[in-house]
């Protein structure tokens, strides 16, 4: 399958481009102390964030520190194919301690010694990238929550599809792709927080990967700031007032990716 | 929380703020390797490998079976990881936790990535393929789990006999010859630790590192990465520590 025909990829983007859409809403949930929602190409993806809070069961406190705990998870009808099985499985779990461990790394748990911080990400539907859209939004829920962070971290992907380096890959290009590396970076440090990777790359093609993901990584901070910005100005209007939620949909084509370029808004 | 494991993640860290390190080994050195193959003449193929006082045993059993949907030409690898309760005090007996779940996917991913099994060489007929089941056993655990793992698995996979296949039946205790390999992957596993990079960090280093990445190489490529624990690495890290990592998996590679 041809993943690239005239320097364009399926969906038209350029090999740097992010996927469209790419938005997200802060405070989309009542009863969460913070909460996100993100779409991004097709990946519909659900934060949420409780803490400080009591930490149960009792032997996992920590005395020095919050204890940081994620859950990933995806819906059993994230993806185009069959019914999926719905908890945990051996993936989940991978993804749901490296997205922990970055969160570790930024929260500022020194400051809340005993309790424990729990992030829920929930994957509603998925189109590739999942992990990195899916921290992307936690970010911005922790941010919401409250909770004193060294840096909003950004998700993005970078991989090899066709020979070539390129970012953000949609499900096509991460199933018949030769290479993808997850990232969560951290702007302000500019540290990787998150790194896997799988494939065959030189040692110049990750380097390529890695710039072209700190590139990524801007425009989707960029994004998570403008979220937070508007979650307090409506929070300004209306006080604490009952969150949003998830917009409601224009009603869904049941076209399936990848879809055709013409029509769409420019790649962002 | 272990007090003393607080005390001596501090003595660790001064000492390697001054370029030491509890063992005295250089901080791109190993702790000694021995590589058994064949440990374990039940399994189709087996290795031990000691890395110090860690030790890691991996069998391999071959079955028949269906293929997955996506790849009906492909033979299926399963690699699964148990952190025996025997190997530390910190292993618990009960399912997976998700060290033991990432130890077993990251080595699968540098196998996967690299072809070490050839996958199409297990085709046998439409619906039938023959299922490798690489199972890493954990028998004592001194830190770099990850590097014993990998490297113990992949002698395994070259120790790896294919069973005869007869009428339909596999005959057990009859081989048909090796199992047909593609490339020979291994991982490094660095520890940051400050500033300072420990190549195959022993279980006291793990206890006081910021951060840990491994690099699973070919002779010529990257085939999996994985950082873990909470602190980062930058760019020019990652790019130095890769080529540490190709220098370094040839010489585990010789050891094969």
């Amino acid at each position: 399958m041809k993943l690239i025909v005239d320097g364009k990829r399926l969906d038209g983007r350029s090999l740097s481009d992010l996927r469209t859409p790419l938005a997200i809403r802060a405070g989309v949930l009542n009863k969460a102390d913070g909460s996100a929602y993100i779409e991004w190409g097709n990946n519909k993806i659900l934060a949420a964030v409780y803490g400080p809070k009591e930490c149960i069961p009792r032997h996992d406190i920590n005395p020095y520190k919050a204890v940081v705990r994620c859950r990933y998870a995806m819906s059993p009808f994230a993806s185009f194919e069959e019914h999926g099985r719905t908890g945990p499985n051996r993936r989940s779990r991978e993804i749901s301690k490296v997205i922990q461990e970055v969160f570790e790394n930024v929260i500022l748990a020194e400051q809340f010694p005993k309790t424990a911080i729990d992030i829920f990400i929930e994957v509603l539907q998925a189109d590739g990238g999942t992990r990195v859209a899916g921290l992307t939004a936690a970010a911005v829920a922790l941010a919401d929550a409250g909770i004193p962070m060294k840096d909003v971290v950004a998700g993005i992907a970078a991989g090899k599809i066709d020979g070539q380096i390129a970012v953000d890959f949609g499900k096509y290009e991460d199933n018949f792709g030769e290479s993808d590396m997850p990232f969560a970076i951290s702007l302000r440090t500019g540290e990787i927080l998150l790194f896997q990777m799988d494939g065959m790359l030189t040692k110049d093609e990750i380097a390529k990967a890695i710039d072209m993901a700190f590139e990524g990584a801007k425009k989707v901070n960029e994004l998570q700031v403008k979220a937070l910005k508007a979650r307090y100005v409506e929070k300004e209007e209306k006080g604490a007032a009952p969150a949003p939620g998830i917009p409601p949909q224009e009603p869904a084509s049941a076209e399936q990716p990848p879809q055709p370029a013409e029509g769409q808004e420019q790649p962002y | 929380m272990e007090i003393l494991d607080e005390v001596k993640k501090d003595f660790i860290r001064d000492l390697i703020a001054k370029g030491k390190r509890p063992d005295e080994r250089a901080f791109d050195d190993y702790r000694q390797i021995t590589i058994e193959k064949g440990a374990i003449p039940s399994a189709e193929g087996s290795a031990r490998v000691h890395m110090g006082q860690t030790q890691v045993l991996v069998g391999i059993k071959m079955d028949t079976g269906t293929p997955f949907a996506d790849r009906p030409e492909e033979g299926v690898l399963a690699t699964n990881a148990e952190l025996l309760p025997m190997a530390s005090p910190t292993f618990e007996p009960g399912p997976p936790s998700a060290e033991s779940i990432e130890l077993a996917r990251v080595v699968d991913r540098g196998i996967r990535s690299s072809n070490a099994v050839d996958l199409p060489s297990l085709f046998i007929e439409p619906e039938k393929v023959w299922m490798t089941f690489v199972d890493i056993y954990v028998l004592d655990h001194d830190g770099n789990m990850l590097d014993a793992a990998a490297l113990a698995a992949m002698a395994a996979i070259e120790n790896c006999r294919m069973p005869k296949f007869e009428d339909g039946k596999v005959v057990r205790g009859e081989y048909a010859g090796p199992l047909k390999i593609g490339n020979r992957c291994v991982t490094c596993t660095f520890a940051k630790v400050g500033s300072a990079m420990l190549l195959d960090p022993s279980f006291d280093e793990e206890k006081a590192m910021d951060a840990r990445i491994t690099i699973a190489t070919t002779p010529d490529y990257v085939c999996a990465v994985q950082k873990g624990c909470a602190g980062g690495f930058t760019r020019d890290e990652v790019l130095s520590l890769v080529d540490a990592s190709f220098k370094k998996g040839n010489d585990l590679r010789a050891l094969l």
